[in-house]
């Protein structure tokens, strides 16, 4: 119990919430960015554009099918190659926007697929041209089919920052390992913390879904 | 990169295999358990149901590394020793598990639900039917999607670098440190990751498209 | 519309091309002169160790870097670019910093780095700025006496992915198991989770955690000898020159000897007159 109490001073807790702001913001910036540009790929690879879908299919493909760690690794090292820096968390929001934006564009192209063909064509029968169909009909019915899987999407890029310690990015996760490093009676309290934190911010967007899934139903 | 796998075949086969290995064992194991509770979950016993919720919520809400983490660190302390390798595969089974027991729950309640009151009706058990009736429709539709978790199983299996599970990330962190090679190293993980994980990927999609 | 997506997606394709072009022709950051670019940016950008007490370690209360390493960054990069001169810190472990050098991340490494013969084939390296010698660390009472002790199948050594001590360990007890953990934090905490019977590094990373853990000790002498340099990219000859003829400086003045003064000082087992340069 002293452990506890000793492992919880104000100075780590302190410690541990800066590690849980990176790990946020890293997330946020990252859940943006992957969103974007996953929707764009998704859209390129169902329109199927001569050439350029294929390309950008198999490029998903292979991004999407390599350890999220392998792509921090190469962002991390082979950035400098491109001729600039990144700091260990810009490094990772690229590589977790590069990574996860794969994933999304697969549950986008196949949200996009699952609503019925005949609603394009009846919209188009109704003078829509293929835009105004695709922005007004097929993408709001698609995406209420795709929020369940783009939520878990978006909670195991939460959690997926914890990889990004092995390149010390300065998160939740490396702030605990600093902290009971320094002091292994305070590993299990350690633990206990930081599963409690991820589970916080993780569960909270996971009910954020859900009332969004009702509301929208 | 002919150079690394000439100078280093040896740790890259022995990681491949342990990577491969992790994952078939993770894989076996979290059916089992991720199976058992999505029954849980639609058992008409609300403490089963219960137990249930708790187990997914938890696991699929806390990082793979720190439950890996968890096994490699902790148990030691108060339990017993155990190998960064095993401590992986824990780990590893559990997360999955819950999201195993995720999709085995709608594949199951995919199923008409007539099925189930037919099947009571002419007099089988509820597990009965359950075992006889439900199971077997339910696991065709969940195919593809647990073909999509087993991919995700072996691309999480990289956790077990954090551990000295001797597994492909492994030995790809230990020969680019050797060889001084990053680059050209990890392309080469991630190219033995991909003869994994790319051909399951395509058939998965095949698969999804012949049942759709 | 369509239209529009098949001009996007080929403008967005295109983008991409471009910037692979250009990166196969712009010059890679580990090309460029640093001396050059640190005099513009009135900076030099360290890689130094952030889980090695002594040496690099994370202050938890303000999450500032302290250590005999930093010390010396700091008091080297002040002589090569004056005093107003700015010391970058990107904490790296025995894993990273190789490719983070090399790939330009960081302008010099010097986190516990041992020069070694096969290391200079890769990197360059300045004068040795610290000499150390590998050593174990054992839970106190442990029968291992010795690296001797160790060479004998069943024995588990716990080391870091990235450091020299695991291929020495390789050498003076080929039967043992090592475990490479990714950083000096994972490795204690494996030792102490009992994942090996000893862990080995250098005696003044030992040294720094004997310290923090007062059930674990050192045992059995340094069997190496491990001169730490400072890690650079080759064909940075001004670099290299201007890191010595700083290091000869920061010597002279004494104040070398009070940085090692003030982190070793009281380190039980390490005497710091013998250090003195």
């Amino acid at each position: 119990m002293k452990d506890f109490i000793n492992a919880y001073s104000w100075i780590n807790i302190h410690y541990l919430l800066q590690g849980l702001w990176i790990t946020v913001a890293v997330s946020v910036v990252s859940i943006i960015g992957s969103y974007v540009l996953g929707s764009i790929l998704g859209i390129i690879r169902y329109v199927n554009i001569k050439i350029v879908s294929p390309v950008v299919g198999l490029i998903i493909d292979i991004i999407r099918n390599l350890p999220l760690l392998l792509i921090i690794f190469f962002t991390y090292f082979g950035l400098p190659n491109l001729g600039f820096r990144p700091s260990s968390v810009w490094a990772t929001i690229i590589a977790l926007t590069v990574f996860e934006s794969t994933m999304i564009a697969e549950i986008v192209r196949s949200g996009i697929a699952a609503v019925d063909p005949g609603q394009m064509e009846g919209a188009r029968a109704n003078g829509l041209t293929y835009g105004q169909a695709m922005y007004h009909i097929i993408l709001p019915q698609a995406m209420k089919k795709m929020i369940p899987a783009l939520v878990s999407q978006f909670i195991s890029l939460i959690k997926d920052t914890s990889l990004a310690t092995i390149i010390v990015l300065p998160d939740l996760m490396h702030n605990a390992q600093i902290v009971y490093g320094q002091n292994s009676t305070y590993i299990l309290p350690m633990f206990l913390m930081i599963a409690i934190m991820y589970f916080i911010v993780c569960y909270a967007l996971s009910v954020l879904s859900r009332s969004l899934e009702r509301r929208m139903s | 990169m002919i150079a690394i796998f000439h100078n280093y075949g040896g740790l890259l086969l022995q990681g491949f295999g342990q990577t491969l290995l992790c994952s078939i064992i993770a894989l076996l194991f979290s059916l089992i358990i991720g199976s058992m509770f999505a029954i849980f979950e639609v058992t008409p016993v609300k403490s089963l149901r219960v137990i249930a919720r708790v187990y997914i919520e938890v696991f699929r809400n806390i990082p793979l590394l720190v439950i890996t983490m968890f096994f490699y660190v902790v148990i030691p302390m108060f339990v017993t020793k155990i190998s960064g390798f095993a401590a992986g595969t824990v780990g590893l089974t559990i997360y999955t598990s819950a999201f195993i027991a995720e999709t085995v729950r709608s594949g199951i309640q995919s199923v008409d639900p007539g099925q189930m009151e037919g099947a009571r009706a002419n007099g089988l058990s509820w597990w009965q039917a359950m075992r006889h009736i439900v199971l077997p429709q339910a696991f065709r539709y969940v195919i593809p999607p647990l073909g999509n978790q087993f991919i995700n199983l072996v691309k999480n299996s990289s956790v077990l670098a954090f551990v000295a599970g001797f597994d492909l990330m492994y030995q790809g962190n230990v020969i680019a440190s050797d060889s001084l090679n990053t680059m050209t190293t990890y392309v080469v993980i991630g190219i033995l990751y991909l003869i994994i994980t790319l051909p399951l990927s395509y058939w998965m999609r095949y698969l999804e498209k012949k049942l759709a | 519309m369509k239209k529009v997506f098949r001009l996007v997606s080929i403008i967005v394709s295109s983008l991409a091309l471009l910037l692979v072009l250009t990166a196969c022709g712009s010059k890679s950051l580990a090309n460029q002169n640093v001396m050059t670019r640190a005099k513009q940016t009135n900076t030099i950008t360290w890689g130094v160790k952030a889980d090695t007490k002594l040496f690099g370690l994370m202050d938890v209360k303000n999450g500032q870097i302290k250590g005999f390493e930093v010390d010396m960054a700091k008091a080297l990069t002040k002589q090569i670019l004056g005093p107003k001169g700015k010391a970058d810190f990107v904490q790296v472990t025995s894993s990273t910093r190789m490719p983070l050098l090399r790939n330009g991340n960081i302008d010099a490494i010097m986190a516990t780095t041992t020069i070694t013969p096969q290391r200079e084939k890769q990197v360059d390296f300045s004068r040795s700025y610290f000499d150390a010698g590998q050593s174990l660390l054992v839970k106190k009472g442990s029968p291992i006496k010795s690296v001797k002790d160790l060479n004998k199948n069943g024995a588990t050594v716990i080391g870091v992915v990235g450091s020299n001590s695991v291929q020495n360990i390789a050498k003076f007890a080929p039967k043992a198991k090592v475990l490479q953990l990714s950083d000096y934090a994972q490795a204690v905490t494996a030792l102490k989770s009992g994942q090996g019977e000893a862990l080995t590094t250098d005696n003044g990373i030992l040294g720094g955690m004997a310290v923090e853990n007062p059930g674990y000790v050192l045992t059995g002498g340094a069997f190496t000898k491990e001169p730490y340099g400072i890690a650079i990219n080759k064909h940075q000859p001004q670099f290299k020159r201007n890191l010595n003829s700083a290091l000869t400086r920061v010597e002279q003045s004494g104040e070398y000897n009070r940085i090692l003064k003030k982190w070793f000082g009281n380190v039980p087992g390490m005497n710091v007159k013998e250090m003195e340069r």
